[in-house]
């Protein structure tokens, strides 16, 4: 046997391979799910607290920056961990796939939070006080013309922070959540072979490498005007 | 509820090994920033070079580990090459997965620093008869520092907080240690304990990035 074929046979091995690929598809389809959750429910959410901090009242804007705070000092691992392994303490045995569709949510929220209230205030005052002036309401000025304005601004950055954000799914293999990674993992250990871990890289990069490159291009078409 | 959450017999008796798993999250940063700096600098330098055969191997590089999550990059690294007989431990895989994965942001970011500086100054400063490193030097990479400085705090603070997936390969650093106390004492406080820890640690530089990005985007008007 050439070095080749020994390295392909140990990590190229169509046999192992074809016997799990049902398993590593199963974790993809879990970890698109879980993506698209995640995108969802933390950018509504991101966008919502960003909404109620225009409204400038301020015990609630307190809250909100401790919030965001919060979550962007915390590793999304920590949170995971943390909401795992101590909530069944308060009562409530929350399982992997709700822990870590809430975890990343909560972090995408405060990432997102804090883009677009950049994007908020990005918009000059005088605009407020001209909208304003036209007769537009509080909520009218905000939703039609500064959150447009905004959001087209927040565009690139959220797209980056959301691709980072997403790829934390992975970390739902460690309390357990049976997505590619964890997949890929226990297949390694039931077949001892590598190649099921190649084949998770192959799914990870059939999954991700398409929204770097969007990300990418995202970026190009919305620069911010420096 | 606080005896649950908040045990402080059991944070007085875990306090050693978090203690412990916070230095080595430290010394952990210590070492993998730079490294990951070091890629970046080497990354973003070489796109100065326009050339095709290296302009579009570089932007493959930086894509491909921008696209795998780091956790997948290190289990790789530390489950898959034993059986290519390359025992790395589980220190060397985080420095080379964190080299691999934060060396490709670093990069992104310095080169789009390196872009922000107009051209005629590299002109200007190469017609004066400056070298091409030290035009870099001098000229190019302090303004592309300044110019990128949220990104880089920001990326920065993202490596920190990357070094807890170090547990999973039962590297001892803070998040691995409150696990196992927390396995032992079978009581959540250890992990509270170092979540309130990466906090107090990390807010300060959440504080500042605040402030740099509000000031960054004031710049633009």
């Amino acid at each position: 046997m050439s070095g080749w074929d020994r390295f392909a046979d140990t990590f190229l091995n169509t046999a192992v391979m074809a016997k799990y690929l049902p398993n590593i598809i199963d974790g993809f389809i879990l970890t698109v799910v879980l993506a698209v959750l995640v995108v969802v429910t933390g950018i509504a959410a991101g966008l919502a607290l960003a909404v109620v901090r225009a409204f400038g009242v301020r015990p609630l804007n307190w809250l909100i920056i401790f919030t965001v705070d919060l979550f962007r000092a915390l590793p999304p691992l920590v949170v995971i961990v943390l909401l795992y392994f101590g909530l069944p303490s308060a009562g409530f045995s929350p399982s992997a796939f709700g822990t870590t569709w809430a975890s990343l949510s909560l972090v995408l929220m405060a990432f997102s939070e804090e883009i677009f209230w950049a994007g908020i205030i990005a918009v000059p005052r005088g605009q407020w006080e001209a909208s304003r002036s036209t007769g537009l309401t509080f909520w009218q000025t905000l939703s039609a013309v500064v959150l447009p304005q905004a959001i087209r601004l927040t565009v690139p950055p959220l797209t980056n922070r959301t691709i980072a954000i997403t790829k934390g799914t992975a970390l739902g293999s460690v309390i357990g959540l049976s997505e590619i990674l964890s997949q890929a993992s226990s297949a390694v250990s039931f077949s001892f072979n590598p190649s099921p871990l190649m084949l998770g890289a192959a799914a990870y990069l059939v999954l991700f490498l398409p929204v770097v490159v969007f990300g990418r291009w995202i970026e190009t078409q919305f620069a911010w005007k420096r | 509820m606080i005896e649950t959450f908040f045990n402080t017999g059991i944070i007085a008796a875990a306090w050693p090994i978090l203690l412990q798993g916070l230095l080595t999250t430290a010394g952990l940063s210590l070492l993998v920033v730079p490294l990951g700096v070091i890629g970046g600098a080497v990354l973003a330098m070489l796109s100065t070079v326009r050339h095709p055969w290296l302009r579009w191997p570089l932007i493959a590089w930086v894509d491909f580990f921008r696209a795998f999550p780091p956790l997948v990059l290190l289990i790789f690294l530390y489950a898959g090459l034993p059986f290519a007989g390359l025992e790395l431990g589980a220190f060397g895989c985080v420095a080379i997965g964190f080299f691999l994965n934060t060396g490709a942001y670093y990069g992104e970011i310095l080169r789009a620093g390196i872009e922000s500086v107009p051209a005629g100054q590299i002109e200007a400063a190469r017609s004066t008869g400056l070298s091409r490193l030290q035009t870099m030097g001098y000229v190019v990479l302090p303004q592309a520092v300044r110019n990128v400085l949220p990104d880089l705090v920001s990326n920065t603070l993202e490596v920190v907080k990357l070094t807890s997936i170090a547990s999973v390969v039962a590297l001892p650093e803070l998040l691995y240690q409150a696990r196992q106390a927390q396995s032992v004492t079978y009581n959540p406080t250890p992990i509270v304990a170092a979540a309130i820890i990466y906090f107090l640690m990390l807010w300060p530089v959440v504080r500042l990035l605040s402030r740099l990005e509000n000031r960054a985007i004031a710049g633009r008007h």
